[in-house]
């Protein structure tokens, strides 16, 4: 099932790390004809990255270029920026401002990496998208493919890459995904390329938050709402100053005066932007034992009936069991065991195995607590 | 590989080669007094000399810089605050849009920390500064102006503008003019003593001389306020060790270019044009930059726009076929962004974003743009189905 040696044209997403830079280092080590290619995601690029958040800062851009001659493919920069802020920042604080909860990464990997630049990639000639993902496609008999769980469990990055359908798969090409070895061990490899983005820090967090402040990002471009905290009662317990900066399943930061009557913690059960207002309660009130979700992305055909599936509700998530079914605009997933910490706007990913079947953005959640749906 | 970046940078000549090597080999700091000192200040005198000659000016006008950018942000903001110092009121600049940023971020870094009131001076179509234009802008206040600066000749479009009417119009009024030479130097005529300028860019590497080394062409009657601050050399107006080897080259660089100038420039526009020829039957809408008249254009200079086309699709995909070019506009961040220069001269956008800039030099040859020629067509049609992002 693996691909027949063909040299192929690539051209190879460079953010400035290490992962990328290994990822296009291997493309072109297998005899690819790679051509690397750093996107500017932001419009106001600052000049250095600070500590290990944030990216596209002018010296990752320098980064993956210095990588890129190292390995000696030819590089260029191509600015996506303004399909990035339509596509991905403004959707996410319209996410937020919409109470639910999303996640960036796939949209970018949607949107922006397997979309607008794969299309101008095609266009140009090329046959592939390279990236630094920790993911493994598999080319069936028919010449179909399917993308798996990477070979180390522990760095599986299928979940963010679940957005992918058929078409993007044949596209895609991960070159660390059968990587069974340590991330000490990539740096390595970078080191002994020459690769001295060998040392750099991870990225963490969302690239287009550089501070780390996600609250202060929104506040900044949602402004401040102040609205009521309240118990599942409907009893105002406190003051919020916009409720987009809540998550559900959220314990720390919630500046309650008084304590539960029990005496034990309480959660984010509910955002609801509507009425402006941050619903807290028990623990038990969080577990979820269905949910609906929208905008269903299925890597090949959408399955035909119910079936069982491993489902990730978040990047580094654990698995957990669901029965899950196709409907008109969407999925409907029944947990097997109840979970917590599910919020609408999250993406659902079904696996079968270590297969990615598909995707969907949860968009109502069923709680084992009777009669409440959000 | 086919070089077509010849106004990037072109091939060292053999002989700027051999200068600078045997130069290499030898020590001497040219302010030194004892002999090493003096043989290496020997060298540098000759050179200035040589180079003087080269350029019609008299040897104590020649003042070397690190470079080509130097030299312009010497002559803008020195000359700038020497007169701004002796005359409060002259705060004005007028300078060309046109111009590369070497001069252009300079008159903006004076405009937003020294005082100075900028105009930017009307240009053609073509890019070109008319002397009327330019009578006009200092006619509003001549005794507010500081400086004058348009550059000899365009590096993107390759438009020759018409220095020395400018230079006269700026006399005239007593106010000292800058031209940028530095792609001028080589392929036109450039006489500074005749030109009536106050002072004039040029640099090594685009005349087969080595990389670092240019000169600020100087009138004896100008003191610019020095940028480097330090021991003093070149007429106390540009501090640091002077750098033997490259000057020497320079010099020799030089003596090759104004020799041969003629014929080059001869040869060499009439491959430009089987150049142009080539490309605008491969791409018929190709729309050409700059002067239509080879006698207003750098001969070595081809510039297109290509409808529908980014200019760094087209740029990838020449250089996946071993075809180097560039856009001919400048990258912030690495991000191509529609040149300065065409926007001035009144083009869309969204067709600036498109262009490419051939450039030939002392090693072009037929087989390069019979290479373009092959590859251009299909190219373009490539880029063009990827469309602007």
């Amino acid at each position: 099932m693996t691909d027949a040696p063909r040299r192929l044209r690539v051209l190879a997403a460079m953010s400035g790390g290490v992962d990328s830079a290994v990822a296009a280092a291997r493309a072109a080590e297998a005899g690819h004809d790679v051509t690397g290619v750093h996107l500017a995601l932001s419009e106001n690029p600052k000049s250095f990255r600070t500590g290990a958040r944030g990216c596209c800062t002018i010296e990752d851009s320098h980064d993956a270029r210095r990588a890129a001659d190292v390995i000696g493919i030819p590089f260029y920069v191509w600015d996506l920026a303004e399909r990035f802020r339509e596509d991905v920042v403004d959707d996410f604080v319209a996410e937020y401002e919409a109470g639910r909860t999303p996640n960036p990464c796939l949209r970018c990997n949607e949107k922006i990496k397997f979309a607008a630049l794969l299309d101008k990639a095609l266009a140009l000639g090329f046959d592939a998208v390279c990236t630094g993902h920790y993911a493994t496609v598999v080319t069936r008999e028919d010449g179909t493919r399917e993308l798996h769980r990477a070979s180390d469990m522990a760095k599986d990055q299928s979940y963010v890459l679940g957005v992918l359908d058929e078409r993007q798969l044949a596209h895609a090409m991960f070159p660390l995904g059968d990587t069974l070895t340590t991330k000490a061990e990539i740096r390595e490899e970078a080191a002994r390329r020459g690769l001295f983005v060998a040392k750099k820090p991870d990225s963490h967090d969302i690239c287009f938050i550089a501070d780390g402040d996600t609250q202060g990002f929104l506040a900044k471009r949602l402004g401040r709402a102040e609205g009521d905290i309240v118990d599942e009662s409907g009893t105002k317990l406190g003051t919020h100053e916009g409720a987009y900066g809540y998550t559900i399943g959220q314990r720390k930061g919630l500046r309650i005066g008084t304590p539960a009557a029990d005496g034990k913690p309480r959660y984010v059960l509910d955002i609801s932007p509507v009425d402006n207002t941050v619903t807290v309660g028990p623990a038990e009130a969080l577990d979820v034992t269905a949910l609906t979700a929208i905008r269903p992305r299925w890597c090949g055909t959408a399955p035909a009936g119910p079936g069982t599936y491993t489902a990730q509700l978040r990047a580094h998530g654990d698995e957990t069991e669901v029965t899950a079914e196709p409907t008109e605009d969407g999925l409907t997933v029944t947990f097997t065991e109840p979970v917590r910490g599910v919020a609408p706007g999250q993406a659902i990913v079904l696996y079968d195995g270590t297969r990615v079947v598909g995707s969907a953005t949860i968009a109502t959640t069923r709680r084992a607590t009777a009669g409440s749906a959000h | 590989m086919v070089y077509l970046d010849h106004a990037a940078t072109t091939p060292m000549l053999p002989e700027a080669v051999q200068a600078m090597t045997a130069q290499l080999t030898v020590t001497g700091n040219a302010s030194s007094l004892h002999a090493a000192g003096r043989r290496a200040r020997r060298t540098v005198e000759e050179a200035r000399e040589s180079l003087a000659a080269s350029l019609g000016a008299r040897p104590s006008e020649v003042v070397f810089t690190a470079g080509g950018t130097e030299a312009d942000n010497l002559a803008v903001k020195g000359l700038y605050w020497a007169r701004r110092d002796a005359e409060p009121s002259r705060t004005r600049v007028l300078a060309s849009p046109v111009e590369h940023h070497a001069v252009l971020d300079a008159v903006e870094w004076l405009a937003e920390h020294e005082g100075a009131r900028v105009e930017w001076l009307p240009v053609d179509a073509h890019g070109r500064v008319h002397p009327d234009a330019l009578r006009a802008a200092i006619a509003t206040d001549p005794s507010d102006v500081a400086l004058v600066t348009v550059m000899w000749a365009n590096n993107e479009i390759g438009t020759v503008q018409p220095v020395t009417e400018l230079a006269a119009v700026a006399r005239e009024f007593d106010i000292p003019m800058h031209a940028d030479a530095v792609q001028a130097f080589g392929q036109l005529e450039v006489d500074f003593g005749a030109s009536g300028l106050a002072a004039m860019t040029v640099s090594g590497h685009k005349i087969g001389g080595p990389y670092g080394i240019g000169a600020l062409l100087l009138g004896r009657e100008y003191a610019p306020v020095p940028v480097l601050h330090g021991g003093g050399q070149e007429r106390h107006v540009r501090s640091g060790t002077l750098d033997t080897p490259a000057i020497a080259a320079f010099a020799a660089a030089g003596r090759h270019a104004v020799a041969h100038r003629e014929e080059f420039a001869r040869e060499i526009g009439a491959l430009r044009d089987e150049l142009i020829t080539a490309v605008r039957a491969a791409a018929p809408d190709a729309v050409l930059g700059g002067d239509p008249d080879p006698a207003g254009r750098l001969p070595a200079n081809a510039h297109f726009s290509f409808p529908g086309c980014e200019g760094d699709s087209l740029l990838l995909l020449l250089d996946a076929q071993g075809i180097e070019c560039s856009t001919g506009s400048a990258c912030t961040a690495g991000v191509a962004q529609p040149s300065h220069v065409l926007l001035a001269t009144g083009m869309e956008p969204d067709l600036a974003r498109g262009t490419l800039r051939f450039s030939l030099g002392h090693t072009s040859t037929k087989e390069d743009v019979t290479a373009l020629a092959e590859a251009i067509g299909p190219v373009v049609e490539r880029a063009r189905s990827a469309g602007l992002s």
